[in-house]
This record gives C-alpha cells, sequence and structure tokens, in this order.
C-alpha cells in the first residue's frame, strides 16, 4: 500500500494540487488504522525540511565497494553495470525467485519521501527519495508465517567495484532488520532521487532507505532479500561488533565508542557550517518508538 | 655521483625556502576549501588534509639523519625546518577540529577525555611542543646533550600519529597500516646505534 506516511516537507508547489489533496486524504486513512501518530501529523504541519543539493547527494557517498574516501563513489560507480539487474528474493516467502527490476518497478507504486539522513559518522543529509515501500515489495513475494528477520545483500563485482578488492570489510555488503521494523510504513526502497534515476553512487537501481537508523543499514544496490527466523549477520556488525549494532538506531544519548552522536553537521554548509542537535530516531520518534518499547535501546545499539 | 648531486643542491638551497614551499598548502587549502574544492563537506576534508601533511612531515623527518648515515645523502640543515613545519601542520590541524569541527570548548574537552583517538593524537601534540619550542640554537646550546635526549621524543610522537590515524579509520584500511610501518621500520633503523649507546 503506497502513500502511508507523509513527508515532513509539503511540497504543495511541486505536487499538482489535486494529487497533494488525495495524499492527505489518505493520510487521514493511515491515522485512522493508527499507523502514524497523531503527534507525528502535527510535527509534520510545523516543520520543513529542507533537501539538500543534487551535488551534495551525489559527490559525498559512504560506499566502501567503489572506495573509502567521499568522492570515491562519485568517482568510480560508473563502472557498475545496473541494467539488466535482478534481485533474488528466497528464504521464507511464498514466491521465491529471480525478480528482474524492471518487472518490480512496474509493479510497484513510486512517491516521493523527503527523508533526514544520518550517518554515523555524525554528518547528515535531507533527501528526496523516490521509491516505494519495502512492505509492498515483500508483499509481492508473500511473507510466510515464521519469517522474522529480512536479510539484505549488496552486489559484489571485483572487476566493477574497484573497493572490493581491499578487505576492508568482510564482502559482500549484508544487512537486516526485524520484519516488523522492514515492514513499517517508513521504510522504502529508493530507486530514485529528485525524480531522476538514483545514481550509482547512491545505490542503483535499488536501495534501502531506513530513516530512523545510522545511514548504513540502508544498504545499497541490492541483489538478494532473505526472509528468515534467525537475525541475520550484518556487515558493520561483523566488522566491529562492539561499535555497530544490528539495530544502530539513530540516538543522540548514546555515544559511537570513537565519537559524539549527540551532534551533526548538514552536508553542503561550507566551511563555517554549524552544528545541529541530533533527533531522536533522527527525528521519527512518532514513528517507530513503539517498535523498541521496553528494550533497553543501550544494550541494543 | 647522485648523492653529490643532491648534496650540493641542498647546500645551496635556503631552508627558508623549505618553509615557503611547504606554507603553500595552507592559503590553497583554505582557497579550496571555501571555493568547493574541498567538496561538499569542507571542514572534515580540510582536518583531514592538514593531519595528513603533518604526518607525512614527521616521516620525512625521520628519514633525515638514516638518509645520511646509510646513503650519505645530507639534509640535516632541513631538519629543524621539518619539525616546526610538522608542529605547524598540528597545530592547524588541531585548531580546524576545535574551531570549526566540534565548536564547543566543553565538548573538545569531552572528546579529549573519551575518544582513544583523539587522546592519542592530543598525547602526540602535547609532546611536540616541548620540541617545537627548543628548536632555535640557544637551546641546542643551552641543553647540550639534554636536547638529544628531549628530542628522542620525536619517536613516540610519530608512532602515536600512526596509530591515531590507525585507530580513526573505520573497517580495515590500508594507508594508515603503511604509514606505521614506514614509521617503524625508520625507528628500527635506529635501534643499533641505541643499543650500542646503552652498552657503553
Ligand atoms: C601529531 C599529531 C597529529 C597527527 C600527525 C595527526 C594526523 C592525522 C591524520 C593523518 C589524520 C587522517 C587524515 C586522512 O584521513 O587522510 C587525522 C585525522 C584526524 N585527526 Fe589528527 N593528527 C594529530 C593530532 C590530532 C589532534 C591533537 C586531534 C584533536 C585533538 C586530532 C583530531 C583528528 C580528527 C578529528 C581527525 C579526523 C577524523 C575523522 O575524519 O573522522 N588529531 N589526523
Amino acid at each position: 500500500m503506497a502513500y502511508r506516511w507523509k513527508n515532513t516537507l509539503t511540497r504543495a508547489d511541486a505536487t499538482p494540487y489535486e494529487e497533494y489533496v488525495n495524499r492527505r486524504q489518505l493520510m487521514g486513512g493511515a491515522i485512522g488504522l493508527g499507523l502514524v501518530g497523531a503527534a507525528g501529523m502535527a510535527r509534520a504541519e510545523d516543520e520543513a525540511l529542507v533537501p539538500n543539493s543534487w551535488d551534495d547527494i551525489t559527490q559525498y557517498n559512504n560506499f566502501y565497494e567503489f572506495g573509502t574516501g567521499k568522492g570515491d563513489p562519485a568517482k568510480n560507480a560508473h563502472m557498475l553495470t545496473t541494467e539488466p539487474w535482478t534481485v533474488v528474493i528466497d528464504g521464507m516467502v511464498d514466491a521465491p525467485g529471480d525478480y528482474s527490476m524492471a518487472q518490480i518497478m512496474e509493479t510497484m507504486t513510486i512517491e516521493e519521501r523527503i527523508y533526514r539522513l544520518r550517518c554515523v559518522e555524525a554528518w547528515s543529509m535531507v533527501v528526496p527519495w523516490n521509491g516505494f515501500e519495502l512492505a509492498d515489495l515483500l508483499n509481492l513475494a508473500g511473507v510466510q508465517g515464521g519469517a522474522k528477520y529480512v536479510a539484505f545483500e549488496t552486489a559484489l563485482r571485483k572487476d566493477e567495484m574497484p573497493g572490493t578488492r581491499y578487505p576492508v570489510i568482510d564482502w559482500p555488503y549484508v544487512e537486516g532488520l526485524r520484519l516488523d521494523e522492514a515492514m513499517h510504513p517508513l521504510t522504502i526502497m529508493a530507486t530514485g532521487i529528485y525524480g531522476k534515476p538514483i545514481p550509482n553512487q547512491n545505490g542503483a537501481p535499488m536501495r534501502l532507505v531506513v530513516p530512523w537508523k545510522y545511514g548504513f543499514k540502508s544498504i545499497k544496490s541490492i541483489v538478494r532479500i532473505t526472509l528468515t527466523d534467525q537475525e541475520p549477520p550484518t556487515a558493520w556488525n561483523k566488522a566491529l561488533g562492539h561499535e555497530y549494532g544490528f539495530y544502530s538506531n539513530v540516538n543522540p544519548n548514546v555515544d559511537h565508542p570513537r565519537w559524539s552522536q549527540a551532534t551533526e553537521r548538514v552536508v553542503g554548509g561550507g566551511l563555517f557550517a554549524g552544528r545541529q542537535d541530533t533527533l531522536m530516531f533522527n527525528g521519527y520518534e512518532d514513528e517507530v518508538a513503539s517498535l523498541y518499547e521496553g528494550m533497553d535501546l543501550r544494550e541494543n545499539f | 655521483m647522485l648523492i653529490d648531486g643532491i648534496n650540493s643542491v641542498a647546500r645551496k638551497v635556503p631552508t627558508w625556502a623549505v618553509y615557503i614551499v611547504y606554507l603553500i598548502p595552507v592559503p590553497v587549502l583554505l582557497y579550496q576549501g571555501m571555493t568547493g574544492g574541498l567538496g561538499r563537506e569542507p571542514i572534515n576534508a580540510l582536518e583531514r588534509e592538514l593531519g595528513e601533511i603533518a604526518l607525512q612531515l614527521l616521516v620525512i623527518g625521520l628519514c633525515i639523519s638514516p638518509l645520511r648515515k646509510f646513503a650519505g645523502v645530507n639534509v640535516i640543515k632541513f631538519r629543524r625546518a621539518i619539525g616546526l613545519l610538522a608542529f605547524t601542520y598540528v597545530v592547524l590541524h588541531l585548531l580546524v577540529w576545535a574551531v570549526l569541527d566540534i565548536q564547543s570548548l566543553e565538548r573538545v574537552w569531552a572528546d579529549i577525555i573519551k575518544r582513544p583517538y583523539i587522546t592519542i593524537g592530543m598525547a602526540a601534540f602535547v609532546m611536540m611542543i616541548p620540541l617545537a619550542v627548543t628548536s632555535n640554537n640557544r637551546s641546542v646550546r643551552a641543553l647540550g646533550a639534554a636536547w638529544r635526549k628531549l628530542h628522542l621524543l620525536t619517536y613516540p610522537v610519530a608512532i602515536l600519529a600512526a596509530v591515531h590515524f590507525i585507530w580513526l579509520s573505520k573497517g580495515f584500511q590500508l594507508e594508515p597500516l603503511v604509514y606505521l610501518t614506514v614509521i617503524l621500520g625508520l625507528l628500527a633503523l635506529r635501534v643499533p646505534a641505541l643499543l650500542r649507546k646503552v652498552a657503553v
């Protein structure tokens, strides 16, 4: 079901009016279903996010498959062939198999989601993604009753991804979500930015976006999605378990062992940019805090 | 032949030329940072560029006496300039970090005590202060043998700086390990001489 959540930034001026009204009505429905808290709506009204520029978003990236420098992905990612592209969906699903990207794009409803992106390295951006809810894709494959987690895997092509020739981490990059996190209306698969196809350095042709978690959870250039009943291994947790937990929810009160997470710098502000306070769950507390009720977020970092 | 050539060029080049050449990156980096030449996030880029130049200068400084001893290349007259330039870059690195990056005394202090890689960098910086202060002819004369002992601090400074770099890198990255290896290699060259001195 598309349009289950609405951006905090209302681009009323950019969206045809009818569609805009339509979305708002759908939102009313979502509130009725209890999917979005009323407080979330109040926040949506009074706060507008200003998206970063196209250049900020596409030239300052962490995508170690193309190199560890922030500019390396923009320089090297053109080597990646993204067409044709197939995503394997397997594990505890009714219809396991190869899903071609073309087939996925035909089935899904693409919408815009303007989200904050908070990197674990204490910088942030606001990105106008285009994509669809992960829930819709998972429902396409039919999630089976016993499934509890979703595992994701990035493409690994040594000849197209120069960074993977070095053992920076244990390739391929893998990530995972709890099923309820994966099915949450905020969780999307992005296929575009600013209405254009997503550039390779941002994770073409399809990448995860989980806006309340540190950026590294939002795995790029996905080739496999596996439904499982076991907590799947995740790349940074395997590399440095005491620094990167499975959950990795944005949390200003729990510092990374090597740096503070209390503040962040918005990319693109120049040499004299200030820092801003990091928000609990990256500003999506109203929407997602209930997922972690009763959990010790310091333990489960 | 080659070595004689290098030595005669070195004799002719004034030390102030080294200062000038090595200070050029400062305005260039600042200009790039203000005009987009350092990418979308210039503060971190500037911090890293300055740190890297500082580390390179420390490595160059450690090369100078082995060059003379093992290759007969005499560039010792530049050693003080290299050391003071390294210190300058560390100070700039630290200033960019504190003023442009962290922007709060309270958080600067919190990071220095809480973050091991910052603590290590800071330890290296603090050890460099007496070295910089005594890098003049008067101190060399006044301190005599103690001066040489004091300046053995460059060894732990270089090791700490490389460890600082390794510690702040995410995942397994080659570059900081190469620096540490080179530094340890340059220090290993000195071990026989040091042992001999201790033995006597
Ligand atoms: C001898 C002293 C020091 C040397 C040689 C040094 C060298 C370096 C080097 C080589 C880098 C990495 C550059 C790169 O990635 O290319 C770096 C990064 C950094 N250094 Fe230092 N450093 C020193 C002292 C300090 C001090 C005193 C502080 C702060 C108190 C500090 C804070 C940092 C920070 C914050 C980074 C960047 C980390 C990041 O990007 O996340 N360093 N330093």
